[in-house]
């Protein structure tokens, strides 16, 4: 088609898409669009108040700079402990705006992921990468024909999930073996 | 209770948790039925949203029946059989007293730029989610409503989030009749914003992916034409060859922070968190967008930078809209679109996970394994 004026040339007419397809057209009027126009300020929202009551601060509850105070409601879903606490009430000191507050928090999730394995090992349900993973899931759900023969894009990447999921693991043990290892050599010595 | 916890990026459990409490006078506890596994869900799974916390659970598609209510709570009772919006949202601030429940200030200490979500990080406010057998739901008289009877539970949980979300995303692209759209993404608010196209009066309805079974659903279900861009040396130029080199009017990226299609962006992005997400499937919608079209996204990100090609955006003079859907604003319409068999969420189910299984749940979503486009988690495992 040469450059003119004309739009794309339609391959189905309105009737006809009208017959194939139930429902077609049947918001063609950005008035049956309810979320045209963005801002609407008739609709009833069920709020009783004009500021929500408090809930109670149970602890120092962690808030982004860019806020004038707590807002009324929030989660109380794990608070902060231990050094990825630390961290993550240190990078709320930054605002939003800043990368340090994301990649401080992003570090904070690795040391709470870290951290969290390690105690889990002192109690009586111990962290279980087998379980945990679902990898299990690749036999009985088609791991191999899933994946292979199927124009997948990502099995470029796919060697790269094993060295993320497992790498840290082995790199643990085996650091821990190296420590070992030393101890005894110290003490035969 | 029971309730699936995050162990760490790739690892989820299942642990006895305390039934929560009424933590504010207009809270609910909902005891939960049925939960669903959403995309954006494997962005925290993989560890990609900044202050995601060991211990939490997640899960923020769900349905249930109301257990307690707080004493100022009028419009529920226990025993009320609910759907719940994925967005906790107060009703009185400024944004929702203007429509824009996703964006509420009043619910989200940890961040000014996202309102509150049910099991979405401290990031979205460090609510617990819906994949466990009880929830605490705050705003009870704003963001829950009674499922209408005649509404099957598999339709109700999916009108939590990814069907509005995907009806949304049409909206936002301002469709015009006759106008050619472009989806990337097949994944449920893909396949949605596909369907709700048609509804909104698009000529051509176009879906890329590169999940052969995803693209086979979006033909069957939302009626579209399908390429896998993983056949093509450049998918943007077969896009602009099959529509008359101008490019699609619309083009909605449903695909968000994991996008796959160019190796070094979705390395850095998904495996190596150097960025807030992968932009491949939003850079592709900018390139292959028509000059002067809109660009709608709906695809979650993460708050940290991302490689966008915003040079071309502003000199083809895009307009590009998006947001987190407010859900309920969509509802009253959604139901008679569900009522006239307009739409038809619950097509779009492929697995059902106990919660006991809900690491395997997570594999095979996350691993594309099975055919699996939109897994749902059942708490009573004698009904999964």
């Amino acid at each position: 088609m040469p450059y003119t004026a004309d739009k794309h040339q339609r391959r189905e007419s309105s009737e006809e898409l009208r017959d194939r397809i139930p429902g077609w057209g049947a918001d063609l009027d950005p008035k049956d669009r309810p979320a045209v126009p963005r801002e609407r300020t008739d609709l009833e929202t069920g709020a009783h108040w004009d500021f929500p009551d408090r809930q109670p601060e149970k602890w120092p509850r962690e808030r982004s700079v860019e806020h004038q105070f707590l807002p009324p409601v929030f989660g109380t879903s794990t608070p902060p402990r231990g050094v990825s606490g630390a961290l993550r009430k240190y990078a709320y000191k930054y605002s939003e705006g800043r990368a340090a507050h994301w990649l401080i928090l992003l570090a904070a999730d690795r040391v709470d992921a870290c951290g969290s394995h390690l105690r889990s090992f002192l109690t009586a349900h111990p962290d279980n990468p087998v379980t945990e993973t679902g990898v299990l899931s690749e036999y009985t759900h088609h791991g191999i024909s899933s994946r292979f023969g199927k124009k997948r894009a990502d099995l470029s990447h796919l060697w790269l999930d094993p060295l993320i999921v497992a790498g840290p693991w082995l790199l643990a043990g085996w650091l821990a073996a190296a420590k070992l290892k030393k101890l005894r050599q110290r003490r035969t010595s | 209770m029971r309730a699936m916890v995050y162990r760490g990026p790739y690892k989820v459990r299942v642990e006895e948790k305390d039934i929560p409490k009424i933590e504010h006078p207009n809270d609910a506890i909902v005891r939960v039925s049925l939960a669903a596994i959403c995309g954006s869900d494997l962005h925290l799974y993989h560890g990609l949203m900044p202050d995601t916390r060991v211990g939490m659970t997640f899960g923020h598609e769900f349905i249930g029946t109301v257990h307690e209510v707080g004493p100022s709570v009028r419009n529920l009772q226990a025993g009320d059989r609910v759907m719940v919006p994925f967005n906790i949202f107060c009703g009185s601030c400024y944004f929702c007293a203007r429509g824009l429940y996703s964006n509420c200030h009043n619910v989200n200490p940890n961040a000014t730029a996202v309102g509150g979500i049910y099991g979405y990080s401290h990031t979205c406010g460090g609510y617990d989610g819906g994949q466990s057998e009880f929830v605490r739901v705050p705003f009870a008289d704003v963001g829950p409503s009674v499922i209408p009877e005649w509404l099957s539970d598999e339709d109700a949980v999916l009108l939590t989030d990814a069907c509005p979300t995907g009806y949304f995303g049409a909206q936002l692209g301002d469709i015009a009749e006759g106008d050619t759209v472009v989806v990337f993404g097949a994944g449920p608010v893909g396949l949605f914003a596909a369907k709700s196209s048609w509804l909104m009066g698009a000529g051509r309805v176009i879906v890329v992916d590169h999940l052969e079974y995803r693209l086979a659903k979006a033909r069957s279900f939302a009626q579209a034409e399908t390429y896998n861009f993983a056949e093509y040396d450049d998918i943007v130029v077969h896009l602009k060859r099959v529509t008359d080199y101008l490019g699609a009017d619309v083009v909605i990226d449903a695909v968000g922070a994991e996008a796959d299609g160019n190796l070094l962006q979705h390395v850095t992005a998904a495996k190596f968190k150097l960025q807030g997400g992968s932009p491949v499937a939003l850079n592709w919608a900018i390139d292959s967008v028509r000059k002067g079209g809109t660009v709608s996204v709906v695809g979650a990100y993460g708050p940290v930078f991302s490689a966008v090609k915003f040079g071309d955006a502003m000199n083809k003079g895009l307009t590009l809209r998006m947001n987190q859907c407010p859900v309920k604003r969509q509802w009253p319409r959604l139901l008679e679109h569900v009522r006239n068999g307009y739409l038809k969420p619950a097509e779009i189910v492929t697995h059902r996970f106990p919660l006991q299984h809900i690491a395997e749940g997570y594999h095979v979503f996350s691993a594309k394994l099975d055919g699996c486009i939109k897994p749902l988690v059942v708490p009573d495992a004698s009904k999964a």
